[in-house]
């Protein structure tokens, strides 16, 4: 079964694409990958926005969906993914990148792509991936005051104490 | 203290208003309100609350704040055997139940390889369509309410009414059906179905028509969405949406039909597309698609192959209950998949469909074990929601209402 849009770039013509890419920046894609019909093109985090810029230029001018995963226990655990596809010719691509929780700083797609905002904010509040040069870096899903980014693999699940009005009254704090 | 000592008027006059730092106009029109708009606001269609800023009644800014319905279903779904994530995933978008279930199913048969028996395939369009239009009489409702109609209300609600007791008698359950599994779907369609189904494909076009009669004639609802709010289709390619929104704007671009999942290449139909892409637009492509989906609805019932309606792959889908009285593998399939699940070989995938409000797609990381490693919904809504400002900036508050309705945002696909 494969992925529905996903018929080009196959097996060599990712490679081909890989490799002018390559061509164009030195040392910008790590690895490629072609998994159920699919292209994969992992990017260091650093070129990303020229990486993208590249293929916007080769037909691929529509983000569809900019999403963040964690790797753990797997280093670097985290990854920012983007799914780029080609109106024209109905083809998808893969374009991912991986960073450490230490440097997690990947440089923001959103001037180039106004609809990574809301994702890249969404990454930032899940993952704590930090997105430099995006112009409102803030949480999107969890309140501002949050500490913690959930969706981390080893974020603890569970619930959460909540602060009720009668137990602050009473001098505990959260009901044990 | 005497009277003369406490001069009441010199100490008025000594209070000025530029202690307040900050600069009132001498021009009434130059005043900016800055307001909060929701988060408990009918209008809003959900817990959406939007910080609007205000000159006079015209929109000058305008920035979407959301997360109030945010239930961390992404994070519960990593902690569920891939089956289990059905029920969880069906109740993102709760309007689309069929399509949030079809696109993780779809994602997780890319992952395994797995093939969808013919009929599945069928009888998951006969239902995908069939919530289409439930969603779309949802919307068609709504946004008439904003715009004051109530009737239309009551009329959507009376067709979605049959559609719930198709779903219940498909799958015993009016909403979140987990209906579709991996693999295929839960059960054949009940006997009478067919029959309940035809009936309701005999009255929902002559239905449309009177739904379009009925506003479509109305110069108070022309007015309201003739040149309001228009976007062009360059602008909303650059945000990301997709759906009867870009549609709407010209830009005939449905995944039903350029990358076909599911046998949509079987079906005739078309893609129905506007042209100024104003709330007009938006409103008339909803219409138009629901015809186009009892078309399909018919031609998939017309050609409903015979065969299994689940893959006959004993570690995927669950074995026949009358197979457990005499087959001791079958029994051992049964127990594993329902104490552990079954496992997915290692490996990404995203699957994209055509949900009611664009491109719905569902990303899937599996680490071989019988539980997700992330589970990602691209949920329509929340990418549109960014096109709002873009949309209503420079119209009055009362055309916000108006765009806001017809981008049809549903918060529980939005924060998940």
């Amino acid at each position: 079964m494969a992925i529905p849009g996903a018929k080009l770039p196959d097996a060599t013509g990712l490679e081909l694409l890989a490799n002018e890419l390559r061509d164009a920046q030195e040392g910008s894609v790590v690895d490629t990958l072609h998994f159920r019909g699919k292209g994969t093109i992992e990017v260091a985090p650093a070129h990303v926005r020229s990486t993208l810029q590249r293929l916007r230029e080769k037909g691929y001018g529509f983000l569809c969906s900019v999403h963040g995963v964690d790797y753990y226990p797997e280093e670097p655990r985290l990854g920012v993914h983007y799914e780029l596809l080609d109106m024209e010719r109905v083809d998808r691509l893969t374009v991912k990148l991986r960073v450490s929780t230490e440097t997690p700083q990947v440089e923001s797609v959103t001037p180039d792509w106004p609809t990574a905002n809301h994702q890249e904010r969404e990454i930032w509040d899940m993952f704590g991936v930090v997105f430099e040069g995006h112009p409102d870096p803030r949480r999107i899903l969890m309140p501002e005051d949050y500490e913690g980014h959930p969706q981390r693999r080893d974020f603890p699940i569970g619930g959460e104490p909540i602060l009720f009005t009668i137990d602050e009254a009473q001098g505990t704090h959260y009901p044990t | 203290m005497s009277a003369t000592d406490y001069d009441y008027r010199a100490i008025e006059e000594s209070i000025t208003m530029g202690s307040l730092g900050r600069q009132v106009s001498e021009n009434l029109h130059d005043e900016l309100l800055t307001l909060n708009f929701g988060p408990h606001h009918p209008a809003t269609h959900g817990v959406l609350r939007i910080l609007v800023t205000l000159d006079g009644e015209v929109v000058r800014e305008l920035k979407p704040i959301i997360g109030y319905v945010h239930t961390g279903i992404e994070k519960t779904a990593e902690q569920k055997s891939y089956w289990k994530v059905i029920p969880v995933i069906e109740r993102m978008d709760y309007l689309a139940y069929y399509f949030n279930a079809m696109a993780f199913c779809g994602s997780v048969e890319t992952l395994l390889d797995c093939e969808v028996p013919k009929r599945a395939q069928y009888l998951r369009v006969i239902h995908m369509e069939l919530n289409r239009i439930m969603s779309h009489l949802v919307w068609l409702g709504t946004s008439c309410l904003d715009l004051g109609a109530i009737s239309m209300f009551w009329y959507g609600f009376r067709e979605r009414e049959r559609i719930l007791d198709l779903f219940e008698q498909s799958s015993g359950q009016r909403m979140h059906t987990r209906y579709f599994q991996v693999g295929g779907v839960m059960e054949d369609i009940p006997v009478g179905f067919a029959e309940k189904l035809r009936q309701f494909l005999a009255i929902m076009p002559e239905r449309v028509d009177q739904y379009e009669a009925i506003l479509n004639k109305n110069e108070i609802v022309l007015q309201r969405l003739r040149h309001v709010c228009p976007l062009d289709a360059e602008s909303l390619m650059d945000l990301g949406v997709t759906g009867p929104l870009l549609r709407a704007a010209g830009v005939p671009w449905d995944l039903r039909k350029h990358a076909p999942y599911s046998s949509y290449e079987d079906f005739d139909f078309l893609v129905p597309v506007g042209e100024a892409g104003d709330n007009y637009d938006r409103f008339m492509v909803r219409i138009r698609e629901m015809r186009q989906s009892v078309r399909i609805i018919e031609q998939a019932l017309d050609g409903l192959p015979e065969g299994p309606w689940i893959t006959e792959d004993r570690k995927v889908a669950l074995p026949p209950r009358h197979e457990l009285a005499t087959s001791m593998e079958a029994l051992i399939h049964h127990f594993k998949l329902v104490t552990e699940g079954f496992r997915v070989p290692p490996g990404e995938s995203y699957y994209p469909i055509e949900s009611p409000r664009g491109e719905l797609g569902c990303f899937v990381r599996s680490d071989g074990s019988s539980k997700p490693a992330r589970v990602h919904m691209r949920d329509p809504s929340f990418v549109n929601l960014q096109a709002t400002e873009a949309m209503c900036q420079g119209s009055y508050i009362a055309d916000m209402i108006a765009t806001l309705a017809a981008l049809d945002p549903v918060l529980g696909g939005i924060d998940r």
